[in-house]
C-alpha cells in the first residue's frame, strides 16, 4: 500500500508540473498568434475606438492620475467639449498606465505606443490561465487545460485582441473570466476570503467594461436558479450577499456609473434577489430550528400576514419603475433585450455595423469546431460520460438484470452541480444576447470553449480509458489503475486478459465469453457492482483508437482555422490597406497621409469637421480639433454634421461656419475601390440628420428606393455637399469618373465649388481635405442683385447680421 | 379561528424563543451586532426621508455600510455555527480572519465613498 501510495503521490506530482509547464505554453501561444498584424504591417494601434484609448493613456502618462481624473477635453465635440474623467471606463488605461510605469521605473524604456499595442496579447494570455482555473473548478485539470487552449485560439476571441487592437474587450473579457471563477470557487468552498476577492475582481470588471451588467444579472439569475431548484446552501448566501453589498458600492465608486448603479434597472435584479436570498435563509434558519409541526403553523401565519405586506411593496416598485418611459433601462440595454429597438428609436446604435445581428456563417466562422462540441459539453455536465459507453454496449442489454440496470443508472446521472449549472445559464445567455448583435459573439466565446474543453476531456478520458485497459503491457499496472475499489487486486488481472482475447473475435462472440466471465463474477459480489462499471466503461479498442485518432484530427482542424482567421481576417489595421495586384504588393497609407498633412499645414486651433468614425483618429494622430467623434453621445450635433452633408453648398456652409470650421474631411473610395466610404455611409447621415432637422428627407435622395449616384440620381443628391467633395475634379482621373466601387460613371461630372476650396487630396485619392471659403469682406452695391454677386453678397450679410460687433 | 390563530402565534412565538435560547452565547452576541447595524441603517432611512438626499453617495455609503457590515457578520454566523456541516473542518480563526479582511475592504470602500 505504501508502494502505491507514493506511486500515486509521485504522478500527482509529475501531473501538476506538467500542468505547469503546458499552462506557460499556453500562455506562450495566446500570445504569439496575436502577433500577426505587428509582423504583416507594423506595431500600430487599429481601428478607431483604440485610438481614443491610446490619446487618453498618452494624457495620463504625460499629466499622473489627478489630472486625468479631473480632465475637461474641449478638443472634442466642438463647442460642447467632453468630460473625460466622467464619461470613459478607465480600466483599460489605467492598466496599460501601471504597466508603462512599472516598466520604466525598472529602466526597461518602453513607448507608450508599444505598451498599448501589446496589452491585449498579455491579457489574453491571462484570460486563458483565468479559463484554465475557472474549469478546474467546475470539472477538473483535464478539463481545464483543454479549456485553456481553445480559448487561447478561438477566432472570435482574437478578432478583438490582436496586437493593436487596444479596446476596453482586451482587458474586459479577462475580468469576466476571472470573476466568474472566483464567483465560482466561492460557491464550492464558502470562504469570505474569495467573497472578498470575488468583489475586488468585479470592481476591476466595472472599470474595465460597459458589458459588466453581464455579470451582475447573470450572478443573480444562477443565484435564484439555485434556490428555486432546491439547491440553496449556506455557501450560496456568502458567494451571493458580500459580492452584491461589495460589488454596488465599488460600481457606484466608478465616475461612469455613480449612482447608476443604485437607480437604474440594470442593477434591479440583483436587489431583488438579495432580498429573496435573506428571505429564504431566514425560512432554512427557522426551519432548522423548530419543529416540522411549528413550522407548519409558522408557515401558515406568515403566508397570511405577510402576503399582504408584499403585494402592498411591489405595487409600489411597480410603479416607481413604470413612471420612466425606458422603465429605468438605458438605451443600450434595451436594444440589447429587444433587438427591434435600436431600429426604431436609436439610429445610431442601429448604424454601427458590429451591433448588427450576426448571420449563421459568423458562427461558425467565430468558433468553429466549438459550435458543435458545446452540446456534446452540455450532455457531458448533465450525465457521466458513461452513458456514453452504454450506448455503445447495448448489445449486451438482454444479459443484465434488472437490478444491474438501475445500478448503472445510478452510476451513470452524477448530479448537476452548482458550478455546471452556472456554466450552462452562462451559456444559454450568451448565445441569446450574441444572436442580437455580432460585437457580443466575444461574451459567448468563454462559454464555449469552456464546455467544449469539458466534452473533449471527458471524451479522451474515455477513449485512453478504455486503451489503457485493454492493452496487455499494461495488465500489471491495472490494479493502481482501477479507480473504482481496492478489493479487485486479482480479478482485474482475468478481466484484462478475456478483454484481450475479445478484441481479436466479433461483437457476438465478445458476448459469449463476456456471459462467461459474469457467471464466474457471480460469486465475488462485493466487486460486482465495480466490475459492471469498469467493464462497461471500456469500449473495443479498435473504436477507441479510430475516436482518438479523429478527434485529433478535428483539433487540428481547429487551429489550422483559428491560425488562418488570426491571419488573413482580424489582423488588418484599417488604418493601413493592402492589396495584391500582379506587380506586387500594394499598400494604401492614405489616412496617416492626410493626418499628417493636418497636423503640419493647418493653426493648432483649427478645427475640423468630418463623420464621427474618423474623430478619434483625427485628434489622435492630426492632434486637431473635431465636431463630432466616435462616442456619439450627443445625437443633435451628429445630425448637425450630418444635415450639413446632406445640403447644398450653402447651407452646409453656413452650418459649418457658425460651428467655426475650418476644414471639412471626406473618405472616398471610389478610385481604389475602397467600399468604406462616406457615400456608403451617406444614408445614414441623411437618417441621422432628418431625425432630428425635418427638411432633410431620405426619399429626397433616392430615385425610385434606389441610392443612386450616377446620372438617374435626384437633383437634391447630386447636389448636396457629400457628393461634391467626393466627386470634385473625379472626372479628371480617367476622363470618364467611373466609380469603382458603386461600379458606375457619375452623374454631375464637370462643377465648381463655390463655398469650399480643395486643399489636399491623399496619393488614392481615399482622404479629401477641403477649405471653407472665408466670407467675402466687400459688398459692392446692395440694391442691385446681379446673379454673379447674389450668393457671396446676401451670404456676407447675413454673416453681419448675425456676427458679434467686435 | 380567530382564538386557534392567536393561540397558534403565542405557541410559534413561545417556540421560537425556547428554540432561539438553546443557541450558544457567541452566535448571540453576533445576532445581536447584526441587530444593531439593521437598526443603524433604519436610522438612516428615516433620516434621509426628513431631510432629503442632497449628499447622496454619503446617504449610500452609509446605509450600505451598515447592510454590509450586517451580511458579512451573517456570514461569520454561519461559518462559526457547529451544525453547519459543511463548514466543520473551517477554524474559527480562520473565518473570523477572512471577516476581518472583508470589513477592511468594505471600510476602505465606504470612507473613500463618504465624499
Amino acid at each position: 500500500m505504501a508502494a502505491t501510495d507514493a506511486q500515486t503521490s509521485l504522478r500527482h506530482a509529475f501531473g501538476n508540473v506538467l500542468a505547469f509547464f503546458i499552462l506557460i505554453l499556453i500562455g506562450v501561444l495566446a500570445f504569439s498568434i496575436r502577433l500577426f498584424s505587428v509582423i504583416k504591417y507594423e506595431s500600430v494601434i487599429h481601428e478607431f475606438d483604440p485610438y481614443f484609448n491610446y490619446r487618453v493613456t498618452q494624457f495620463l502618462t504625460k499629466n499622473g492620475i489627478y489630472d486625468f481624473w479631473n480632465w475637461f477635453d474641449d478638443r472634442t465635440w466642438y463647442p460642447l467639449g467632453r468630460v473625460i474623467g466622467g464619461t470613459v471606463y478607465p480600466g483599460l488605461t489605467l492598466t496599460a498606465g501601471t504597466l508603462w510605469w512599472i516598466l520604466n521605473s525598472l529602466n526597461i524604456p518602453l513607448s507608450v505606443e508599444t505598451v498599448c499595442v501589446f496589452t491585449a496579447p498579455i491579457f489574453s494570455a491571462f484570460a486563458s490561465w483565468a479559463t484554465y482555473l475557472l474549469t478546474k473548478e467546475v470539472k477538473g485539470p483535464g478539463a481545464g487545460l483543454t479549456a485553456a487552449v481553445l480559448l487561447a485560439m478561438v477566432p472570435s476571441y482574437i478578432s478583438r485582441s490582436v496586437a493593436g487592437s487596444y479596446d476596453n474587450e482586451a482587458v474586459a473579457i479577462f475580468a469576466l473570466i476571472f470573476t466568474f471563477y472566483l464567483y465560482i470557487k466561492t460557491l464550492n468552498t464558502g470562504s469570505l476570503f474569495y467573497a472578498t476577492l470575488n468583489s475586488i475582481a468585479y470592481f476591476y470588471m466595472v472599470c474595465s467594461w460597459g458589458g459588466y451588467t453581464f455579470i451582475i444579472n447573470l450572478i443573480p439569475m444562477h443565484a435564484l436558479l439555485c434556490i428555486v431548484t432546491g439547491r440553496y446552501s449556506s455557501r450560496l448566501y456568502i458567494a451571493y450577499a458580500p459580492l452584491i453589498v461589495l460589488g454596488t458600492l465599488l460600481a457606484a465608486l466608478v465616475p461612469v456609473v455613480g449612482f447608476n448603479a443604485v437607480m437604474t434597472s440594470e442593477h434591479f435584479a440583483s436587489f431583488l434577489v438579495f432580498i429573496l436570498i435573506h428571505v429564504v435563509a431566514l425560512v432554512y434558519y427557522i426551519k432548522g430550528i423548530l419543529s416540522p409541526k411549528m413550522f407548519k403553523v409558522a408557515v401558515a401565519l406568515v403566508v397570511s400576514g405577510g402576503l399582504a405586506v408584499c403585494f402592498a411593496m411591489i405595487a409600489v416598485l411597480v410603479a416607481m419603475v413604470a413612471s420612466s418611459p425606458t422603465m429605468g433601462w438605458s438605451g443600450r440595454s434595451l436594444s440589447l433585450l429587444d433587438p427591434t429597438y435600436a431600429s426604431k428609436y436609436i439610429p445610431i446604435i442601429a448604424s454601427v455595423s458590429e451591433h448588427q445581428p450576426p448571420t449563421w456563417p459568423s458562427y461558425f466562422m467565430d468558433i468553429n469546431v466549438l459550435a458543435f462540441l458545446v452540446p456534446a459539453g452540455i450532455i457531458v455536465s448533465f450525465f457521466c460520460a458513461k452513458i456514453v459507453c452504454l450506448i455503445f454496449s447495448c448489445y449486451s442489454v438482454e444479459f443484465l438484470t434488472k437490478s444491474r440496470w438501475s445500478l448503472l443508472l445510478q452510476a451513470c446521472f452524477s448530479p448537476l452541480s452548482d458550478a455546471s449549472s452556472f456554466v450552462i445559464l452562462y451559456i444559454v445567455t450568451s448565445v441569446y444576447f450574441s444572436g442580437v448583435m455580432v460585437r457580443l459573439m466575444l461574451v459567448l466565446a468563454p462559454a464555449a470553449c469552456i464546455l467544449s474543453g469539458i466534452a473533449l476531456s471527458q471524451a479522451f478520458d474515455v477513449f485512453t480509458r478504455s486503451i489503457k485497459l485493454q492493452l496487455p503491457s499494461l495488465s500489471i499496472d491495472s490494479p493502481v489503475d482501477a479507480g473504482d475499489g481496492s478489493s479487485e487486486s486479482v480479478v482485474p488481472d482475468d478481466t484484462v486478459k478475456t478483454d484481450k482475447t475479445e478484441d481479436t473475435q466479433k461483437e457476438r462472440t465478445s458476448k459469449k465469453s463476456r456471459s462467461r466471465k459474469s457467471s464466474s463474477e457471480s460469486v465475488e459480489k462485493p466487486s460486482s457492482k465495480s466490475q459492471i462499471k469498469k467493464r462497461l466503461s471500456v469500449l473495443p479498442l479498435e473504436t477507441s483508437i479510430i475516436a482518438i485518432v479523429l478527434l485529433v484530427l478535428l483539433g487540428a482542424f481547429y487551429v489550422v482555422h483559428s491560425v488562418w482567421a488570426a491571419a488573413e481576417a482580424y489582423s488588418a489595421p484599417s488604418i493601413v490597406l493592402t492589396s495584391h495586384s500582379h506587380d506586387g504588393l500594394h499598400v494604401f497609407d492614405d489616412f496617416r497621409e492626410a493626418y499628417a498633412w493636418l497636423s503640419h499645414n493647418t493653426e493648432v486651433d483649427d478645427k475640423v469637421a468630418s463623420w464621427w468614425d474618423y474623430g478619434y483618429q483625427t485628434t489622435a494622430m492630426a492632434n486637431r480639433t473635431v465636431i463630432v467623434d466616435n462616442n456619439t453621445w450627443n445625437n443633435t450635433h451628429i445630425a448637425t454634421v450630418g444635415t450639413a452633408m446632406s445640403s447644398p453648398e450653402k447651407a452646409a456652409w453656413e452650418i459649418f461656419h457658425s460651428l467655426d470650421v475650418k476644414y471639412v474631411l471626406v473618405v472616398f473610395g471610389g478610385l481604389v475601390g475602397y467600399p468604406s466610404d462616406d457615400i456608403n455611409k451617406f444614408l445614414w447621415m441623411v437618417r441621422i440628420g432628418g431625425g432630428v432637422f425635418p427638411h432633410i428627407k431620405e426619399p429626397d435622395y433616392l430615385r425610385d428606393g434606389q441610392y443612386r449616384i450616377d446620372n438617374m440620381a435626384t437633383p437634391t443628391m447630386l447636389n448636396c455637399l457629400m457628393y461634391k467633395l467626393s466627386y470634385y475634379r473625379f472626372v479628371e482621373t480617367d476622363g470618364k469618373a467611373f466609380d469603382r466601387v458603386r461600379r458606375t460613371e457619375i452623374g454631375k461630372k464637370h462643377f465648381k465649388l463655390t463655398h469650399f476650396e480643395e486643399v489636399f487630396t491623399t496619393h488614392h485619392w481615399m482622404v479629401r481635405i477641403y477649405k471653407l471659403k472665408p466670407p467675402k469682406n466687400r459688398i459692392r452695391g446692395k440694391t442691385k442683385k446681379s446673379k454673379s454677386k447674389a450668393n457671396p453678397k446676401t451670404v456676407s450679410k447675413r454673416k453681419e447680421l448675425k456676427r458679434n460687433p467686435f | 379561528m380567530v382564538r386557534s390563530t392567536t393561540k397558534d402565534a403565542q405557541d410559534l412565538i413561545r417556540a421560537l424563543w425556547s428554540a432561539y435560547s438553546a443557541t450558544p452565547t457567541n452566535l448571540k452576541i453576533i445576532d445581536h451586532y447584526v441587530a444593531f447595524a439593521v437598526f443603524t441603517a433604519l436610522i438612516q432611512v428615516v433620516y434621509v426621508a426628513l431631510v432629503g438626499t442632497f449628499p447622496f453617495n454619503s446617504f449610500l455609503s452609509g446605509v450600505l455600510s451598515c447592510v454590509g457590515t450586517a451580511v458579512l457578520a451573517v456570514s461569520l454566523r454561519i461559518q462559526l455555527n457547529k451544525e453547519n456541516k459543511e463548514f466543520k473542518d473551517i477554524a474559527p480563526e480562520r473565518a473570523f480572519a477572512d471577516f476581518v479582511l472583508c470589513n477592511v475592504v468594505l471600510h476602505l470602500v465606504i470612507m473613500n465613498f463618504l465624499g
